[in-house]
């Protein structure tokens, strides 16, 4: 098949390269206008409003510039005119697995995510290109109230949560790629835990690109009610293929008093994605947002996962690692907002770059004259593997009141051949040895998720040092 | 018996070694032989190529030989990789063991034990038990098995690390470099216990390389050799140890120096 052979030709280890046929039964042709944005709103039948806003970030979209910061060479190689906006592969959002297409339940099952389901998730929503075809949630919390849909399906559920909320925390002028993202956007989750309602298991939606040239703008919206938490995981892979595909992505999160939501995401898409995702958060008082964000595909990932810290004694806490290989740029870090007293944050970042891979870290803290006794602590830790291969650091604090304690630590490493010969003492090739003291490295960042994923990200991770040695 | 001649029933056998680093020689013509069950020391200054030796021996990538043979049971470890070496039944307790910071020392040893002795010996109660038995003679408490492989270790943290390796792996031949430096008394004592417990009344032999001979007190050599600057000068029994801890290394160089007059 000469479609997989240019895929492997591309990416040789790759394990979630293949790719499906296409069945789709609505796509849109390639190219933007706003006649495309209505279209899609009109597709989805939703209230005039939301078409409104969907235009609005259109215009803004158009008008706005490419960001004159970051990899700028690479942002200005998108080309919008040759990117699908929508594409629909399924009549409807199923809720068992039997009702799902079968080529794309067979996608699902290779990626493992029905069994996850069984074993370890409260609730599920699998996205194929642009919808949901797949969601459901555990019986006992849709009892106890709690809302978990795809976000087509919650506007037409629960429109005036939804008013209420959307883009209140990203607002459509936010940036170039939130603009487009609130134009076109079509599927991921919405999410609501009711006051005091904690949800034990985690719930997860799973991202997936099938078609060449794609566009997906997922949008994902969850409301943490007083005293109530939640555990959101979020997965994503694409097929291989030499021509680039777009995922843009808004995650807004909302952290009522006393609320706790944590947001991990391992983000393995191929390298012919560009990965461009606003995600950020807004923690009232005595609230807890933390973001865990693994970035190990795409060939441009900007993410930059940010908490505005509004109320009293709330806290952010965003741990991050990046791995870069060839062809690869991982610009990515965290932003946080102290904008009330007594609030505290704290940002681990570690990166890898092999092969030629660039890291970026890009942070900003900032802390408003009014929020006394803040406490941050920034930590940046960089692990570089060959001569070839670069990271670059861009701290950034604004501390505008004086009480407030900082703390920040930077690093930056390479591997010694001393390091990798006392495990090899111990029977592991050189490149065993190597994976371990990559995976160490990440271990921080690993404790913290699901053990399924952190077993995954492991057994990824081995799989990149695989023939890295010669 | 001639030094040259190839001894079937040798577990390690150097012969004529010449080896160096960044083309300076260290080693200038070893011949060593060593029998299952054996223990010998090899003594000498910092800087006689005692390092160097053990370097070799294990394969570090840095050195390079020139010249002569290292055979473990008749086969040539030369033509192998390090962690080859280590599943034909090598080991090396480091001088300075490396730090891997997010590695833990339970997943490492399970691994390792794995790697070396085959994925069963890593598995179930059986190696629950061995693992703390071998803790408890080596009085390593529970929670080390949490910690980073040597992240934040102190010295004698550290050899006991080592050690424990030792014996959970089970080496044809353990190579001890400098395990007894940085270490009280008391150190030296659980340290030697341990090794004790791994070679004696087994077919396994060691190697122990040391500046002193205070370990040589509590693990009792069947051999000593005296390196000095890239050879060596005299081998002898125990007693060679505590004649050179009485006399100091400048008799012994006399001494050679006299024989080689003569």
């Amino acid at each position: 098949m000469p479609a997989n052979q240019e895929a492997r030709e591309v990416v040789g280890d790759y394990k979630a390269g293949w790719h499906d046929p296409e069945n789709s039964t609505i796509r849109f042709d390639f190219g933007l206008s706003e006649e495309v944005v209505r279209e899609i709103s009109a597709l989805k039948g939703e209230p005039e409003w939301m078409t409104d806003i969907r235009v609005k970030a259109y215009q803004h979209f158009v008008e706005r510039p490419m960001p004159t910061w970051g990899n700028t060479p690479t942002l200005e190689s998108i080309d919008f005119d040759k990117i699908c906006y929508f594409l629909r592969s399924s009549q409807a959002t199923e809720k068992d697995w039997d009702d799902v297409p079968e080529d794309i339940r067979n996608t699902f099952d290779r990626l493992g995510i029905p069994e996850a389901e069984q074993k370890w998730l409260s609730g599920v929503t699998a996205q194929y290109e642009s919808e949901a075809v797949y969601h459901s949630i555990r019986e006992d919390l849709e009892k106890q109230g709690v809302i978990f849909l795809d976000m087509d399906s919650g506007l037409r559920e629960h429109p005036e949560i939804i008013r209420k909320w959307f883009c209140s925390v990203v607002p459509l002028t936010d940036n170039k790629f939130a603009a487009l993202n609130t134009a076109v956007w079509s599927g991921g989750s919405f999410i609501y835990v009711p006051k005091g309602v904690h949800v034990e298991m985690p719930v997860q939606a799973y991202f997936r690109i099938n078609a060449k040239n794609m566009g997906q703008f997922e949008r994902t919206l969850i409301i943490a009610d007083e005293g109530s938490s939640i555990h959101y995981v979020e997965g994503c892979t694409a097929p291989t293929y030499s021509t680039d595909s777009l995922h843009s992505a808004v995650v807004e999160l909302i952290a009522l008093p006393g609320a706790h939501i944590r947001y991990s995401t391992v983000q393995n898409w191929s390298a012919n994605v560009y990965n461009l995702v606003t995600k950020r958060g807004i923690a009232h008082e005595d609230s807890k947002i933390e973001w865990v964000d693994g970035n190990i595909g795409s060939k441009l990932t900007m993410k930059y996962p940010s908490v505005i810290l509004k109320g009293e004694g709330s806290h952010a806490e965003v741990i991050s690692v990046a791995y870069s290989g060839e062809g690869q740029h991982q610009d990515a870090g965290a932003k946080i907002y102290h904008l009330a007293s007594n609030t505290t944050s704290k940002i681990l970042s570690k990166s890898i770059s092999k092969n030629g891979g660039r890291g970026t870290y890009r942070g900003l803290v900032k802390v408003s004259p009014k929020a006394e006794n803040c406490k941050l602590n920034v930590v940046c830790d960089a692990l570089i593997l060959d001569e070839d291969s670069r990271s670059d650091t861009y701290p950034t604090m604004e501390v505008a009141n004086p009480t407030a304690h900082c703390e920040h630590e930077a690093s930056v490493s390479k591997v010694s051949d001393n390091q990798l010969f006392y495990l090899m003492s111990r029977g592991h090739s050189e490149e065993e040895a190597l994976a371990m003291i990559v995976n160490g490295f990440f271990e921080p960042f690993t404790r913290e998720l699901p053990m399924e994923y952190a077993v995954e990200m492991n057994q990824l991770m081995a799989l990149e040092m695989e023939g890295s040695i010669g | 018996m001639g030094s040259g001649e190839s001894d079937i029933e040798a577990l390690l056998e150097i012969r004529n070694l010449h080896a160096g680093i960044d083309d300076t020689q260290i080693l200038k013509g070893i011949d060593l032989s060593i029998a299952p069950g054996e223990i010998h020391a090899i003594m000498g200054r910092n800087g006689s190529g005692k390092t160097t030796a053990a370097n070799i021996i294990m394969g570090h990538p840095d050195f390079e030989v020139e010249e002569g043979d290292v055979l473990l049971s008749g086969e040539n470890l030369l033509d192998l990789e390090p962690w080859e070496r280590a599943r034909e039944g090598v080991f090396l307790s480091f001088q300075y063991p490396q730090a891997v910071p997010g590695l833990q020392v339970g997943n490492f040893l399970r691994k390792s034990v794995a790697s070396i002795r085959g994925e069963e010996a890593a598995k179930g109660a059986d190696f629950r038990r061995e693992l703390n038995e071998a803790m408890d003679t080596l009085d390593i408490p529970r929670n080390f098995l949490s910690r980073y492989v040597n992240d934040g270790f102190s010295g004698g943290e550290k050899k006991r690390f080592e050690i424990l390796q030792l014996q959970l792996l089970r080496p044809k031949l353990a190579i001890l470099d400098e395990t007894d430096s940085g270490l009280d008394i008391d150190g030296i004592k659980t340290v030697a216990a341990g090794v004790n417990a791994a070679i004696r009344g087994t077919d396994s032999a060691a190697l122990i390389i040391t500046h002193y001979s205070r370990i040589l007190e509590h693990v009792q050599p069947d051999k000593v050799h005296v390196l000095i600057d890239g050879r060596i000068v005299a081998t002898g029994g125990p007693e060679l140890a505590t004649e050179l801890e009485e006399n100091g290394y400048d008799w012994i160089e006399g001494r050679v120096g006299a024989e080689s007059v003569a």
